[in-house]
């Protein structure tokens, strides 16, 4: 009887979790290498080319077969680099990219861990991101890559100041650090709306956070060759890109959550309400697509300008956001009750 | 306690670099990010060329120039194929001169996408590049459609060029020029006004008159300093003089300035062309002078002389008499200059060749003094370097 006990108090539910952990994982990894291909493509079609259309139809196993080739490269590790940090980098990196997903609702109710600090987990995830490039950086003991991770540190330490002040004009409006009440908080107006340049400053930092262009200087090719990257070959540079790509999608997860209504569907009646994954998708896909656009837009920023717009701009600008919406939300009486 | 020594950054930037173009090698010394000093190491590409030509007939030694700048490789032909005209007192027919010009302009554009798409690479933006590319492609087609390769083409000979027009070509040419500009207002509106782009480029590498001068800069990076000097109008060679076309300067004279005034540049070449189209006469696209240029192949077939002058000029190659003789035109990338000294044999004595992206190579240190690391690539890619005519 009691092994039984022991199963049903312990096991079973472990059992679950670990299932609804694959059920995560895995269609995340599989969105990762889409969204390689997906990214190609939309380059590809900036600048009147192709994209991959050789291998499967329409090239869509293309992911499939990097992975491939990147799994039957040499690990490279150079003689002078600290082997330990050096090969736990990559895999500082694409961990925390993964275990930021536990606390995303992906509908209502559909949720890992509904925690009620999921917002500053999320936040205290995506700052220790800059670890695996800080170390990746310091470790190959190379000068390229050590340029690379100071630049990366400076610039997400930047950028994660004016998130926070623009994740806590969300919170002010919302009145809880729960990913799912942020978005139930939505179910009138999505924040995008009345918070506009928030949503910019945001998205803006979030290129800036996840290495994207404009802002891709740790890996600034013309410059620092491949940034933190250069002495990586194989799967510990495959590492890398997926945590960047899981970056990617998570930051446009997080965003469609605290400015585009999460799951909630832009039809309000009943056949659209019902489909809210699709929706949450459909938005992240959106932002996606606006990533990938920006990239093959835009140089790239100088490293003191980008410091400049971190500090100068969107710095001031969060910080005065949140006081004008702290002030409205005093003076009208909107302030959010707590439950 | 002591003061402690900063002991300051040195970086090797190249030769196996993305944005090296070529394979330069800088040594940095960076204070942080700000460059302290920074150190060109040429030679990597250094194949003797002007040695080699010593030993070549002049025939045989046009190729070569080809393989200088090989990114607009007539432009150099034409300087060569101008010194030993001049020195054998030889006239080129008309109609020649009006597709030297033609054929010129044409990869000066050529040259000219490749720079400054390249450029824009340089400083982060991916898409440009591959716009230019496609009308890049299109430019090489004419290439080979009227010499029969796309780069180095060995189509600029003493006397004239080597072949005629194909049926065709200039109506395709035509066609090309007049749907040109609407790539180029594609690449303009995405980037010359792109806030970014300006923040990279604007007084960046900023070089005045005077020092453009002094340092011996030529082409867009003179004018781009705002001194309106352009072989083709200040000393004009073949049909230039009787073509409309203008001198495009900049202000500023940095890095962004002279992206413009290369962007300029297309479209004035693309009026030259339409006007060389216009006005290109019919007629011998070769010197008649037997000596010089081999006779047709129907005239060997019924004349002994023509016999004997096609197997001197291809065995022995004709003879150039002594004197010396500077010739220079406006390649896409400055002035480039031969040198020649002729000892009245087959062979160039000596040949000395001036290449523009050698003196603008020389002033990367001053132009790069101050400025951050990130500015080094932007600074490059303004200067057009190619590194087949920097080390020769």
């Amino acid at each position: 009887m009691a092994e039984t006990g022991v199963w049903t108090a312990y096991g079973l539910p472990l059992a679950i979790i670990v299932l609804q952990i694959f059920a995560i994982l895995v269609p995340i990894l599989l969105s990762v290498a889409f969204l390689t291909y997906f990214d190609r493509k939309i380059w590809a079609m900036m600048a009147l080319r192709r994209g991959p259309n050789v291998v499967g139809p329409f090239g869509l196993l293309q992911p499939f077969a990097d992975a491939l080739k990147m799994l039957t490269k040499e690990t490279i590790i150079p003689a002078g680099a600290n082997k330990v940090v050096f090969l736990l980098a990559p895999m500082v990196t694409m961990t925390l990219s993964m275990v930021a997903w536990a606390v995303i609702p992906f509908a209502d109710g559909w949720v890992l861990a509904n925690i009620n600090v999921g917002v500053l987990y999320l936040f205290a995830i995506s700052s220790l991101g800059v670890y695996g490039i800080i170390m990746a950086g310091w470790s190959s003991n190379s000068k390229y890559p050590f340029l690379g991770g100071l630049r990366s540190a400076a610039q997400m330490v930047s950028y994660e100041v004016s998130i926070g002040f623009v994740i806590i004009t969300v919170l002010l409006c919302v009145g809880s650090l729960n990913l799912s009440d942020i978005v139930r908080a939505q179910e009138k107006v999505w924040f995008a709306i009345p918070l506009f340049p928030m949503f910019v400053v945001f998205f803006i930092s979030a290129l800036a956070e996840t290495n994207r262009p404009p802002f891709d200087l740790p890996e600034a090719e013309a410059e620092l060759v491949a940034g933190y990257q250069v002495e990586y070959s194989s799967m510990s540079w495959g590492l890398f890109m997926l945590g960047e790509y899981a970056n990617m999608i998570l930051m446009s997860a997080l965003t469609t959550i605290l400015f585009l209504g999460g799951w909630l569907s832009p039809i309000p009646f009943a056949p659209f309400t019902m489909l809210g994954p699709f929706w949450f998708i459909l938005k992240i896909v959106v932002l996606l697509f606006v990533f990938g656009w920006v990239k093959a837009t835009v140089p790239r920023y100088r490293y003191d300008q980008l410091m400049r717009l971190g500090w100068k701009v969107f710095l001031p600008l969060s910080l005065v956001w949140v006081v004008l919406t702290a002030g409205v939300l005093v003076t009208f009486g909107w302030l959010p009750t707590t439950h | 306690m002591a003061e402690v020594d900063i002991k300051n950054f040195n970086l090797n930037f190249g030769p196996q670099h993305p944005a090296a173009h070529g394979v330069l090698r800088l040594v940095m010394e960076l204070d942080g990010e700000i460059v302290e000093r920074l150190d060109p190491h040429i030679g990597l590409l250094h194949r003797g060329t002007e040695k080699l030509i010593e030993h070549k007939t002049y025939l045989q030694a046009l190729p070569y120039f080809d393989r200088l700048d090989y990114s607009a490789p007539v432009n150099q032909e034409h300087a060569w194929a101008l010194a030993i005209e001049r020195l054998l007192g030889c006239e080129v027919p008309l109609r020649a001169q009006y597709i030297r010009v033609l054929i010129s302009e044409l990869n000066r554009i050529s040259n000219h996408i490749l720079n400054t798409t390249s450029h824009v690479m340089d400083v982060g933006g991916m898409t440009p590049l591959l716009w230019g590319f496609e009308e890049r492609e299109k430019i090489l087609v004419f290439n080979e459609r009227v010499s029969g390769s796309r780069l180095h083409m060995a189509y600029f000979r003493p006397g004239g060029v080597h072949q005629d027009l194909p049926r065709g070509f200039a109506e395709d040419l035509l066609a090309f020029v007049e749907n040109l500009p609407r790539v180029l207002d594609d690449i303009e509106r995405l980037i010359v006004g792109n806030r970014i782009f300006k923040q990279r480029n604007v007084d960046i590498g900023v070089v005045s008159a005077e020092d453009a001068m002094a340092w011996g800069f030529s082409g867009p990076m003179l004018r781009g300093s705002g001194v309106a000097w352009d072989l083709r109008k200040s000393q004009s060679y073949e049909v230039y003089d009787r073509l409309d076309f203008d001198v495009v300067i900049g202000n500023h004279g940095d890095c962004y300035d002279r992206f413009v005034v290369r962007l300029e540049e297309m479209r004035q070449s693309i009026r030259i062309i339409k006007q060389c189209l216009r006005d290109m006469p019919e007629g011998p696209v070769l010197t008649l002078d037997a000596k010089v240029a081999p006779p047709r192949r129907g005239e060997m077939k019924r004349s002994m002389e023509a016999l004997i002058h096609h197997f001197k000029l291809y065995t022995e190659g004709f003879h150039v008499p002594e004197g010396e003789i500077y010739a220079a035109v406006e390649a896409p990338k400055g002035e480039f200059g031969v040198y020649l000294v002729a000892d009245g044999s087959n062979k160039p004595y000596r040949c000395k060749i001036r290449a523009p992206g050698f003196a603008h190579l020389q002033a990367m240190d001053f132009m790069s003094r101050g400025h951050m690391l990130a500015d080094v690539p932007a600074v490059l890619g303004s200067q057009d370097i190619v590194f087949g005519e920097v080390d020769r």
